[in-house]
């Protein structure tokens, strides 16, 4: 057996014992779910680190500083205004980039005009997408549902009287909205589970090659 | 200085934003171009603050020999021989031995791991407290089943379950979740406007 | 207290137990019986967006995922990788999840090297595929690659010059591609329909997790062309591709697992029910 295939194993063995170790929090929490939990926490943090300094930070700030792209000393400074938040005294400078930053996030406003409200609203209104063979009668079904889910968010007025009852066939529609949700959440959550299973197969697999 | 110059700033800046989505000119949309550039650059040194805390609170807690602080040795061993093996000049990079073998063989097995015991504590709510309480417990039971049921094969039930299921995602489930879209569009248009013009200002926090 | 009472007063682990033990037994045993999996058309309308690609036309694929949703995404990523593989569609990578650039990676490696020996191809980088790389901040990013895609990206993850990758050459934005197909987990994938097709209005397809599948029913036709949602979605398309994977394989898994958590819930509820009516009759 080759020496890469025996490192091989020996890192997917450490995979499977952490593996193990994640899952032993099932029966309690205990020593090696901790050292994981700890473990992931440091890696992930690293990994990231370096990731945003190799690739964003590097060619986006650094080399552009380099070739004599002066300006963005700008970014520069401000993100490293960002940074005056640990000092009590000049914290206040860290609300500049955060300005900015809430700024820039004004691009949002017509996106979500649009998005959110105009085309949802036209869709809604379109009944030749509805459902099956009674295409515009489901179409309508969900205008009457759109409509009164809108009505149960509406807080300003009291849920009594017509307003009340059609508020309360909103929460109906709702409901049976969260359900399907609840529906398609169980599948991924046992999809995260079959596919550790699926890898426990591969190492065990791997520790039966080779051995024969 | 404190206070006028950061919300002079979320207005104008927005304000530009806004009016660039609906004014095609060359020199805005170059304005624009280096606006998301260095919004991004700003963004970063921000993430990084997030790493001094975490350094921060490992550190305070192995030097306080806080409850557990022998794990913050763990913690920041991990965080330490990623950031080395990243930097190291001449072999630090990306593809470097060490942190794609850290990444494939420590972090993706506990992270997946991790979030497949959702299925266990899932299945246990399911049994303890999914019940038919109510209505409206009802209907969100029912259409949780319907939605669980359709791919289990079950004869020519099977056919009327999948056609349930299609029904319950492209009709009720199309207007609860449309009334929803537009219910955060309209939240976070208001919100949006409130901050542009400084009515809203928690972000800037206390003096 | 009746039976059904007792049982769900029982401790959790065993619960745990039963549903290890049951969805372990259904995968191991998941040659034993097959699951017929029907295709429905939010997932067939990608597909065939594909397959209606010429060769040597360029798509946009965001894996926006981390491992914590690659049992759910990695899947889907093969199958439609696969298919662009086969059918000569190039493929620029990029990933706006912050652990996602390991994931891009190894999809490229392991699918692209399985395309070659299953189709007799030979996949190359940076001619038939590329992976840009990572940024945070999602909805600028996709705002920066409507504008240029080397705004946020001068280079690739590899350090190469966007412009010196002859899959790049002619692609300034999403006017110079056939589409974008996101594969993601978490917000990002309502920052693509608001920040990138809103704002650009380039074809979009969303693969998403189980989670987040019901939520993006109302984008369908408006914002979004096509929709595949979690592990099922994963298994309709790899049927039309017509190659058994991952998603395949687990579904005997998921159904086992599906029964068991309806047999749970029926037992929960008769309990329920049954405690109930004692107390009404005062019992």
């Amino acid at each position: 057996m080759e020496d890469s295939h025996l490192v091989e194993l020996l890192w997917t063995t450490f995979a499977a014992f952490l593996t193990f170790a994640t899952f032993s929090f099932l029966y309690k929490d205990n020593p090696f779910y901790k050292f994981a939990e700890h473990l992931v926490v440091g890696v992930g943090a690293g990994y990231f680190v370096v990731l945003l300094v190799l690739t964003s930070l590097k060619p986006k700030l650094w080399d552009p500083l380099l070739a004599g792209q002066w300006w963005y000393i700008i970014p520069g400074l401000l993100g490293v205004l960002m940074w005056m938040r640990f000092s009590k005294k000049v914290s206040w400078l860290s609300r500049y980039p955060i300005a900015f930053y809430i700024g820039t996030s004004g691009v949002a406003i017509p996106l979500y005009m649009y998005n959110s409200i105009n085309r949802q609203i036209s869709s809604t209104l379109d009944l030749s997408v509805g459902f099956g063979s009674l295409t515009a009668f489901w179409g309508i079904i969900i205008v009457i549902g759109v409509l009164t889910g809108l009505m149960y968010f509406f807080f300003s007025k009291e849920h009594k009287g017509a307003f009340g009852g059609l508020a309360k066939i909103g929460i109906y529609v709702l409901m049976l909205g969260f359900g399907a949700s609840f529906g398609y959440t169980v599948m991924a959550r046992i999809s995260l589970f079959v596919q550790r299973i699926a890898f426990l197969e591969s190492w065990g697999r791997m520790i039966g090659n080779f051995f024969s | 200085m404190k206070r006028r110059v950061p919300l002079a700033m979320v207005f104008i800046v927005s304000l530009f934003m806004v009016i660039q989505y609906f004014v095609p000119l060359d020199s805005l949309a170059w304005m624009y171009q280096y606006l998301l550039d260095w919004t991004i650059i700003i963004g970063v040194f921000a993430l990084l603050l997030g790493i001094w805390s975490l350094w921060h609170v490992s550190y305070g807690k192995i030097k306080q020999r806080a409850e557990n602080w022998q794990y913050s040795i763990v913690t920041l061993a991990g965080l330490f021989i990623m950031i080395i093996s990243g930097f190291i000049p001449g072999w630090g990079n990306l593809n470097n031995y060490v942190y794609e073998h850290l990444f494939y063989y420590v972090l993706v097995p506990i992270q997946a791991t991790m979030f497949s015991l959702l299925a266990f504590f899932i299945s246990s709510a399911a049994f303890r407290a999914f019940r038919a309480r109510s209505i409206l417990a009802s209907l969100l039971l029912f259409a949780g089943l319907v939605i669980m049921l359709r791919f289990v094969p079950m004869g020519p039930v099977s056919t009327v379950v999948a056609d349930l299921a299609g029904w319950i995602l492209r009709v009720p489930n199309m207007a609860a979740k449309r009334a929803i879209i537009i219910g955060i569009g309209l939240g976070a248009m208001a919100t949006a406007f409130k901050i542009m013009f400084g009515i809203e200002r928690s972000y800037l926090g206390r003096d | 207290m009746n039976i059904f009472e007792k049982m769900v007063g029982l401790d959790r682990r065993w619960v745990f137990l039963f549903l290890f033990v049951v969805v372990t037994g259904a995968y191991f045993f998941r040659n034993s019986f097959s699951v017929n999996v029907t295709t429905t058309r939010e997932v067939r309308s990608i597909y065939d967006f594909v397959e209606n690609l010429d060769p040597g036309s360029k798509i946009l694929i965001s894996f926006d995922y981390d491992p914590s949703s690659l049992a759910e995404l990695h899947p889907m990523s093969r199958a439609i990788l696969m298919q662009c593989f086969r059918k000569g569609v190039r493929v620029i990578g990029v990933t706006l999840s912050q652990y996602g650039a390991g994931m891009v990676e190894e999809a490229f490696r392991k699918f692209g090297s399985e395309a070659d020996s299953l189709y007799n191809t030979h996949v190359e980088y940076g001619k038939d595929y590329c992976f840009i790389g990572y940024r945070p901040y999602p909805g600028f990013v996709i705002l920066g690659m409507g504008e240029n895609f080397r705004i946020f990206f001068p280079r690739d993850y590899y350090d190469t010059p966007l412009d010196d990758l002859p899959i790049m050459q002619g692609v300034r934005n999403y006017d110079d591609i056939e589409g974008v197909i996101a594969i993601t987990s978490g917000t990002t994938a309502d920052m693509w329909v608001i920040y990138g097709n809103a704002r650009y209005n380039m074809p979009l397809a969303l693969g998403v997790t189980g989670v987040m599948a019901t939520d993006y029913y109302p984008y369908l036709g408006n914002a979004i062309f096509g929709l595949i949602g979690g592990w099922k979605g994963a298994a309709e398309y790899e049927k039309l591709i017509g190659e058994k994977d991952a998603a395949t394989a687990g579904m005997p898994a998921q159904v086992a697992a599906h029964l068991t958590i309806v047999l749970f819930i029926l037992i929960g509820n008769i309990g329920f029910l049954l405690s109930r009516r004692s107390k009404k009759t005062g019992n």
